[in-house]
């Protein structure tokens, strides 16, 4: 592939490019693992290589209820927490650019202590707060604790565009007659509409996945992490494990893909780091 | 009416700010401060021998319980494993980083990075998942260590008291070996970021000074690039500390922090016990972020 600085550049070593892509397989290779198993016939051991081939499995997932149960209550809990961070992480982001107020810096530092502190402490915080109020176990809790942790994803990636944006494209939208909201429709909007879409697909993403805080907020419910989570310990449907796994793969890695591709596209780096 | 509002609003810069700030700030303060400050202030109460219920009254006796010889062991056995990931993820993280950084044509690395995060927000329990089918007794490393005749060098691993186990799934070897798979790319990344800030011109200029390819890397790369391992290192650090999937995925009855916290609360069913065990990590990172402030690690996360 051309590159225009190869000039300056030296080559890499081959032992530096065999370790470079070495961890780019090690990185990678254990999700394809799991899609080969999808199509095992073995039902109570992980035998390899692969005793058989058949595609039963798919079918059999299909018709468990407590799966869809599982995972339509994931997809909703991860859509009202997205939603709930798509707001609260837009108005945090507005808020931190567009002023300079006390404590300014503290707000980005707390608005990171969710996704820095281990997730056991914020998982423990909230099941002390919901039993110290006498809080039933609901969505609600679940979504409360998922939208601590989704917020900042929505921020940083807002934050970052707003931060490129020109601040006089907007003023000169308004001396051009447009009110607020006809320059947050038709200037503010478009300008971080792809910033929005990457972050709200990293916090869905992000709240697609959690196990940890959700087993403490959650109760008897059961999000798909936490029915995989007790197939890890327990495993009982081994072949319907494997292939729930696959679909969250999948589930997961489009809106991944597309967020990373946005970013990489426009150079938002801030994001990148979970 | 519209325009009217706006202007209303246009004139009142501060009540915008405040629309903007209440709803996030309120939030994280009642919600997540708040559950912080419940969380510390059940650390200080207690369980009841007798009737097994929360007596809410200020004691250390639970704190006491943390530091009780078992719990010790725990917290120690813990950090031990958080040290030795953390050191072992920047070892195999450097290379591809550097390869990054400061080889890759600009169109290779947008896609390198891609690959590196991908992993990093694509989901942490089917990864984890992953390993219990590759490390299986039966599976596919076996298969592989089979192939190459090791088993015997395999069987004498497991047979080392500490750290061995029935199987490869069933013990803190494959433990360290999932923990370090899952929290490599927050390894990755800082210290690509790191490297990226150091000038091309600095290396040529350390080569002109007649030093060799070793010598550029021991004095100029690694000491520029250090400030990203230690950020990199604060995410390892904290999220090995805190794990419980993985220990109770793969390992065996010798407890990591997570899971005693976990079990304290869940089947013990002693909150104040599992509150006051988790500010172990806490104070842990709290030390951590201050010493890797001062190293510098905050510019390069």
């Amino acid at each position: 592939m051309p590159s225009k600085s190869s000039d300056t550049r030296p080559g890499a070593s081959w032992g530096l490019k065999l370790a470079a892509f070495g961890t780019l397989f090690f990185l990678h290779f254990p999700m394809w693992i799991i899609f080969l198993y999808t199509f095992t016939p073995d039902e109570t051991t992980y035998t390899f290589p692969l005793p058989g081939f058949t595609t039963k499995w798919f079918g059999v997932a299909l018709q468990r209820a407590d799966l869809w149960r599982s995972l339509t209550l994931s997809l909703q809990v991860a859509t009202v927490a997205t939603i709930a961070a798509l707001i609260l992480g837009t108005f945090a982001a507005a808020a931190v650019y567009r002023s300079n107020f006390f404590g300014r810096e503290s707000i980005s530092f707390l608005l990171l202590l969710p996704i820095a502190l281990p997730g056991i402490v914020t998982g423990i915080a909230l099941r002390t707060a919901i039993g110290g109020l006498d809080i039933p176990f609901s969505f609600w809790t679940i979504v409360i604790g998922h939208a601590t942790f989704c917020v900042v994803v929505v921020y940083n990636n807002v934050l970052a565009r707003f931060r490129r944006t020109s601040a006089t494209m907007i003023e000169a939208s308004m001396d051009l007659g447009a009110n607020s909201f006809q320059t947050f429709r038709h200037v503010v909007l478009p300008n971080i509409a792809t910033a929005l879409l990457a972050g709200g697909m990293l916090a869905f993403a992000l709240s697609f996945d959690e196990v940890i805080v959700t087993t403490f907020t959650a109760g008897q419910q059961t999000t798909l992490p936490i029915w995989i989570f007790s197939q890890l310990s327990r495993p009982r449907d081994r072949p319907v494990t494997n292939v729930v796994a696959t679909i969250v793969i999948l589930i997961t890695f489009l809106p991944i893909f597309i967020a990373q591709k946005i970013s990489a596209g426009s150079s938002d780096t801030e994001g990148e780091t979970k | 009416m519209l325009n009217r509002i706006s202007t209303y609003f246009f004139r009142r810069p501060n009540l915008v700010l405040a629309i903007f700030l209440i709803p996030p700030l309120l939030y994280l303060l009642v919600v997540y401060l708040g559950s912080l400050v419940s969380l510390l202030v059940n650390s200080f109460y207690s369980i009841d021998d007798f009737t097994g219920m929360i007596v809410r009254e200020f004691t250390m006796r639970t704190y006491a319980q943390v530091f009780n010889i078992t719990n010790r062991e725990i917290i120690f056995r813990t950090a031990t494993m958080a040290l030795i990931v953390t050191i072992v993820d920047a070892m195999i993280a450097f290379p591809l980083a550097y390869y990054i950084a400061k080889f890759a044509s600009p169109r290779l690395k947008t896609w390198l990075l891609i690959a590196v995060t991908i992993p990093l927000w694509s989901s942490y329990l089917v990864r984890v998942y992953a390993w219990k089918l590759i490390l299986a007794k039966e599976g596919i490393l076996s298969w592989f260590i089979h192939l190459f005749n090791l088993t015997d060098a395999l069987d004498w691993l497991l047979g080392l008291p500490g750290i061995g186990g029935s199987s490869l799934s069933l013990s803190p070897i494959g433990m360290f070996i999932v923990f370090v798979y899952i929290w490599l790319p927050y390894m990755i990344i800082p210290i690509q970021t790191a490297l990226e800030r150091v000038p091309g011109s600095l290396l040529e200029a350390s080569s002109d000074l007649g030093a060799r390819p070793s010598q550029t890397f021991r004095t100029v790369i690694l000491p520029l690039a250090f400030p990203g391992v230690v950020a990199g290192s604060i995410f390892t650090f904290s999220l090995t500390l805190g794990d419980f999937i993985i220990p109770l995925t793969l390992g065996n009855s010798k407890f990591f922090i997570g899971q005693a916290v976990y079990s304290y609360q869940g089947t013990g069913g002693n909150v104040p016990l599992a509150a006051a065990m988790t500010m172990g990590p806490v104070v842990i990172m709290v030390l951590y972020l201050l010493i890797a402030r001062r190293l510098g690690a905050f510019d390069a996360i």
